[in-house]
């Protein structure tokens, strides 16, 4: 009788310890441990209120869902990825912090509800992971850009807007390029988006670097801050993935 | 004996869900003057439990006939505001009004396709348009109390002006402000104005198609009209400015945050977590409609701010 409940015990534990594995994602993505790997590999995956991820409850406009991610008391962070676990592309940038702060603010294409989700890498290879879930009505990743129903598109493309707040204690830089960030996924429309940014002062110092993918919203907007006053003669460059590229002065 | 017991509930289950769900919307009109009714709707979004009844729709019983003002979110709607039409009068239905493009104010226009159905240009424009994406979307908000509507764009362009229907001065104004297009009826007989979407009262005023600085100038243009009794699009009917002035202070307050915010460098996830005054708190949804107003307006002001950068 008493092995009948040993036998009855082990074959219970099985599911529970792969259910606590499973649980560990406080955003319950059904999605999350098959994508984990594809994120991180095998390094280590912690869950951390330190990496804040804001963002409204509801999508109201599913082509441009407006998202914050914010790092507060992490020190040593070398790179942060913001991955949607359950659009169908799933990386939708990745920033590295050089000397701005790291925070982001960016807005993107959801094609469904997803968790959004930032991951931030440590200088001793543990990931920090923060995000919220976002409902969506959808559709926000097959639709063509607005964009492309003006015949004069291309009279823009990569030319940029910016604008900067500062006092002695803060500042943050916002900025908007115009690009039609096409997903692929729309009928006829291939892919083509902005890949790579790069915020560099007058000396080539490098504040802030940003690999951004398909996801990201037509005519992106980015807001970054940095501690004081914004590094003098910030210059954004950059190129999509058509080898078009991005060279605007952004700040004093 | 188990099995017994699932087998019953089986049975017994699927008659039982569908008494739950016999799409009645009950719909009472509510006699606010002379010859004028409304049918007033709950001042709540569109839920599977309210069906999209979350409008104001009303009639005229005029000598000739009766006159729609919005047919409601679903075509059930349209054909049970008729039926409950009929139990007031007899007479046949004339002409029918869509005040503007939005769903809940004209996706029960199916109920009325042997009647001319009269709207500005630009809304039968927008429900050309949209109409698609809206019907899918109250399908997807209302649930089945939706199946079968579609689309049935106003068929007959009316310019503003005056009109003389059964013995009823009606002033048709064209204005807008909270779409490209919104129809206000001035019933001159009855001192009736029916406001539609340019006025909310009690429940959030929402803006997908909104122009603010348009919205403001026609409520103060909505104020001078000597009316005895408004029906806002939303909210309980009123005699007085309450409506007017509620709708325009909490449009003002909408504006002068999102303005301020924009120039002060704001993200719009920041914005979305700045508190809603304490004055607003007893309008309904008003907290999910600031956070929807923030989607539809907020990159227009931020616009402005921005400079273009040289190379």
């Amino acid at each position: 009788m008493r092995r009948l409940h040993c036998l009855l015990a082990a074959a219970l534990m099985l599911p529970v310890l792969a259910l606590a594995e499973a649980g560990d994602d406080p955003l319950g993505s059904p999605a999350w441990l098959d994508l984990k790997p594809s994120f991180v590999g095998n390094a280590r995956v912690v869950f951390d209120d330190r990496v804040k991820v804001s963002g409204p409850k509801i999508a109201e406009d599913s082509l441009n869902v407006p998202v914050g991610v914010r790092i507060e008391g992490l020190p040593d962070i070398e790179r942060v990825l913001v991955v949607a676990d359950l659009n169908p592309i799933t990386k939708v940038l990745e920033f590295s912090p050089r000397g701005a702060l790291p925070a982001l603010y960016f807005r993107m294409k959801l094609q469904q509800a997803s968790p959004i989700r930032a991951l931030a890498l440590t200088k001793d290879g543990i990931w920090h992971a923060g995000g919220i879930w976002i409902d969506a009505a959808g559709g926000g990743c097959t639709a063509p850009s607005i964009g492309r129903s003006n015949a004069n598109w291309t009279a823009t493309l990569n030319t940029v807007q910016a604008q900067a707040w500062e006092n002695d204690q803060q500042s943050r830089l916002k900025l908007k390029i115009m690009h039609p960030m096409d997903t692929g996924l729309a009928p006829g429309i291939p892919a083509f988006y902005i890949e790579k940014l790069s915020l560099r002062d007058a000396r080539g110092h490098e504040w802030m670097m940003l690999k951004t993918f398909e996801p990201v919203s037509e005519n992106p907007v980015f807001s970054f801050d940095f501690v004081g006053r914004t590094p003098p003669g910030l210059v954004l460059s950059g190129h999509d993935n058509n080898g078009n590229l991005i060279h605007a002065k952004v700040a004093k | 004996m188990k099995l017994r017991t699932a087998l019953l509930l089986l049975v017994f289950w699927l008659p039982l869900g569908a008494l739950a769900e016999s799409f009645d919307y009950r719909l009472s009109p509510y006699r606010v003057a002379d010859d004028s009714y409304v049918f007033i709707g709950k001042t709540e979004d569109f839920t599977p439990a309210n069906g999209g009844n979350i409008v104001n729709t009303a009639f005229i019983v005029t000598r000739d006939g009766v006159v729609v003002i919005d047919t409601g979110s679903t075509r059930r709607y349209g054909e049970q505001m008729r039926q409950a039409i009929a139990k007031v009068t007899p007479k046949p239905i004339i002409k029918v009004f869509n005040t503007h493009h939005h769903p809940d104010h004209f996706l029960g226009n199916q109920a009325f396709k042997d009647v001319p159905i009269l709207a500005l240009p630009a809304t039968i424009a927008g429900e050309q348009a949209e109409g698609d994406a809206f019907a899918n979307n109250v399908y997807r908000m209302a649930g089945d109390w939706a199946l079968g509507t579609e689309p049935f764009p106003a068929n007959q362009a009316v310019q503003p002006g005056h009109m003389t229907v059964g013995g009823h001065d009606l002033e048709i104004i064209g204005w807008g402000g909270h779409t490209a297009a919104d129809m206000v009826i001035f019933d001159h007989t009855t001192g009736v104005l029916f406001a539609a979407d340019l006025v909310f009262y009690n429940r959030a005023a929402t803006t997908p198609h909104a122009v603010l600085a348009n919205w403001f100038a026609s409520l103060d243009r909505i104020q001078k009209i000597p009316f005895k009794v408004m029906v806002p699009g939303h909210g309980l009917p009123v005699m007085d400015n309450r409506a007017i002035d509620q709708t325009r202070n909490y449009l003002h307050w909408l504006d002068r945050t999102l303005r301020d915010a924009a120039r002060n460098g704001a993200e719009m996830t920041e914005v979305l977590a700045r508190p809603i005054p304490a004055e607003f708190s007893e309008i309904a949804l008003v907290a999910s409609e600031y956070s929807r107003s923030i989607a539809h307006l907020y990159r227009s002001y931020e616009a402005e701010t921005l400079a273009p950068a040289s190379h």
